[in-house]
């Protein structure tokens, strides 16, 4: 399709090699786990390598046929990311625990619907269409869990799991794309409406009522269930997420401002009444105090033995197999990246952040690039989930703020988690092909219309064009 | 536990370290191209690399010698009569506030298409407006190079490109 050699390239054989380089970390990891433990290349290790290699270079191909100009890196860091997890979590497994297994899995499992999502949603543009059905979406599914019957009950303090059969589910994790797709069609319809018309008052503008409704409503529907669910993490992940795509919206720092106030506001109040939340700031504030590190709910046992963990470490880590992260309860979920620290030391969890630090720049790379005010929202707000959940759970196992229980993306183990951020990362990589794939300039053929709807990729679309910036009209 | 030597572990240890941040630099190195917003790739011209690479570039884009388009008018439409001068930056039209011809029409969209240049001539795409943009009483389905005198229809709004 492409006429000269200026037209944008679709890189695919860079991703091939990248992603190689990234099957090689994950193997490479998963080999090292079982050196010591004498089952290094058994028929099982042979197995789980070759599924996960199989499963990545599938997706490749899927890329080359149906999103050529999707971003080259997006796939190697995921699928690096991923085996890393699974590395780690197949090292933590006793000898009777099967949790690798269903990791492996969750992730064949969560890759094919990504690649379901990007053979049928030929275009993101089309999930605009669904603004409205995504929020009744995100309620009913942030509700399924208070419904009994279908609700797995309170697990840990929290009531966010479903029970589908023999299995469990959060289906908060898909609420998160939901309602990002809400938020993005939404604002991206009415963002006039929030930023022209309202009222001044001092310094900042507030929108009229009428146009903020629905968002409230969201908000409201989020905040109010997760308060119920008992479910902290997830209750700032939705909050951020729409302060955030309200603020790349609108461009007024004012949102910013009210956010986090609301932030601190809103945990300040909800330490003082609901007593988890006050625990696990008194856990955060006064880790290393005997009683509080003793207590039987809530103690700081976990983050101190983490950041014990991380401390043995030190700055390049006792090797993959040879710490040991296991006395840190949950070392495979919440505290992966302190078993990471532990095993991979200070070098190693740079190279992890800085992996998250890449895939969410290259998120926001595909936002300025393609050219609707839909996907650019989109993309803003999945990258931006992402960016948060990390900040989240490292900032809360390095104890630079109380711990909540986010998952770590693709590292942790959780089924629904890993199902979630490759939808998103599905639609990031949909996102960055309309937004690089070059504009089609060549004339139409008389009568072939056609042919060449048919032909031509949805959206043409053209990184570095000279769009002007369409999410920030009149910054003050 | 025994059978593998503490070297053979160290060794290994590092060289994992190491492959980590191979993977790191090489991500870094593919993305070094494409984090610059050149000129070149947003006007789709070669460069002179890539006309030396491949010689029939360069005859293949000599620009047709043509009427240059020099201003927009609106010839049917609540704003019928209103011109614009053609500069060398694209041009939005719609109905949002930030749009370069704002349209006050209502089958149109906030952002409803795209006009810009990229060589010698002038292009229209649709930017997923709700009902369509027609060049030459044809649906738009991409970006398609708009002649003097074509008219380009959206909503109840007719423009066309003048010398």
């Amino acid at each position: 399709m492409t006429k000269t050699d200026g037209a944008p390239k679709p890189r695919r054989n860079i991703e091939l090699l990248l992603l190689l380089l990234a099957l090689s970390v994950g193997i490479g990891a998963n080999a090292l786990v079982g050196v010591d433990q004498e089952k290094a290349f058994d028929s099982d290790f042979w197995f789980q390598s070759s599924l996960l290699a199989v499963a990545a270079l599938l997706f490749h191909v899927v890329l080359r046929l149906r999103a050529k100009y999707a971003d080259p890196v997006i796939l190697p860091l995921v699928v690096a990311l991923n085996g890393l997890g699974l590395a780690m979590i197949h090292r933590l497994d006793g000898p009777d625990s099967e949790t690798g297994n269903d990791q492996l899995r969750w992730t064949l499992v969560a890759m094919a619907v990504a690649v379901a999502v990007i053979w049928f949603l030929k275009d993101h543009r089309i999930l605009r269409r669904f603004t409205y059905i995504s929020l009744a979406v995100s309620a009913l599914l942030l509700l399924l869990p208070l419904i009994p019957g279908i609700s797995a009950g309170e697990i840990l303090g929290a009531r966010v799991w479903i029970r589908l059969g023999p299995w469990t589910f959060q289906p908060g994790e898909i609420a998160k794309i939901t309602l990002a797709i809400f938020f993005a069609g939404y604002l991206s319809s009415n963002r006039d409406l929030i930023l022209l018309a309202g009222r001044k008052i001092g310094p900042l503008q507030f929108p009229r009522f009428k146009d903020m409704g629905p968002m409230i409503t969201a908000w409201l529907v989020s905040i109010g269930v997760l308060i119920f669910q008992r479910d902290l993490g997830s209750s700032v992940l939705f909050f951020g997420l729409f302060i955030v795509m309200i603020y790349v919206a609108t461009s007024r720092v004012s949102w910013v401002v009210i956010g986090v106030g609301l932030i601190l506001g809103g945990g300040f109040v909800a330490s003082r009444v609901f007593s988890h939340v006050g625990l696990r700031i008194d856990g955060w504030l006064n880790a290393f105090t005997p009683e509080v590190y003793d207590r039987q709910f809530g103690g700081s046992l976990q983050i101190v033995q983490g950041l014990f963990g991380m401390a043995s470490g030190g700055l390049v880590g006792t090797g993959l197999g040879q710490g040991s992260p296991n006395t840190v309860p949950f070392a495979n979920s919440d505290m992966i990246i302190a078993s990471f620290g532990e095993e991979l030391g200070l070098i190693g969890l740079f190279a992890i952040v800085l992996m998250y630090l890449l895939l969410f720049t290259r998120g926001f790379r595909a936002a300025l690039g393609t050219r609707d005010a839909f996907g650019k929202l989109l993309a803003c707000g999945l990258s931006f989930a992402i960016a948060l959940q990390c900040f989240v759970v490292i900032g809360g196992v390095t104890r630079l703020i109380p711990l909540t229980g986010l998952t770590t993306p693709f590292l942790a183990a959780g089924g629904s988690s890993l199902l979630a951020n490759w939808i998103i990362v599905g639609l990031l990589l949909m996102i960055s092909h309309t937004a690089r794939s070059p504009v089609d300039t060549t004339p139409l053929p008389p009568g072939t219309e056609t042919d060449t709807r048919q032909a031509v990729p949805a959206i043409p679309g053209q990184p570095g064009s000279p769009a002007p910036p369409a999410n920030h009209a009149n910054p003050d | 536990m025994n059978d593998v030597s503490d070297l053979t572990i160290t060794v290994l240890r590092f060289g994992f370290l190491l492959l980590l941040w191979v993977l790191i630099f090489s991500i870094v190195a593919a993305m070094r191209r494409d984090l610059m917003i050149g000129k070149k790739a947003a006007t789709g011209v070669p460069t002179a690399r890539q006309m030396r690479r491949n010689p029939n570039l360069a005859e293949a884009t000599p620009p047709p010698v043509k009427q240059q388009a020099r201003q927009l008018v609106v010839t049917e439409g609540p704003l019928k009569g209103r011109t614009i001068p053609l500069a060398a930056s694209p041009i939005l039209l719609g109905r949002a506030q930030e749009a370069t011809l704002v349209l006050e029409d209502d089958y149109a969209s906030g952002r409803h298409a795209r006009l810009f240049p990229q060589g010698t001539r002038w292009f229209i795409e649709d930017l997923g407006s709700t009902n369509g943009t027609y060049l030459a009483d044809q649906q738009l389905t991409r970006a398609l190079p708009v002649e003097i005198g074509v008219p380009v229809r959206i909503g109840k709004t007719v423009i066309e490109l003048r010398p």
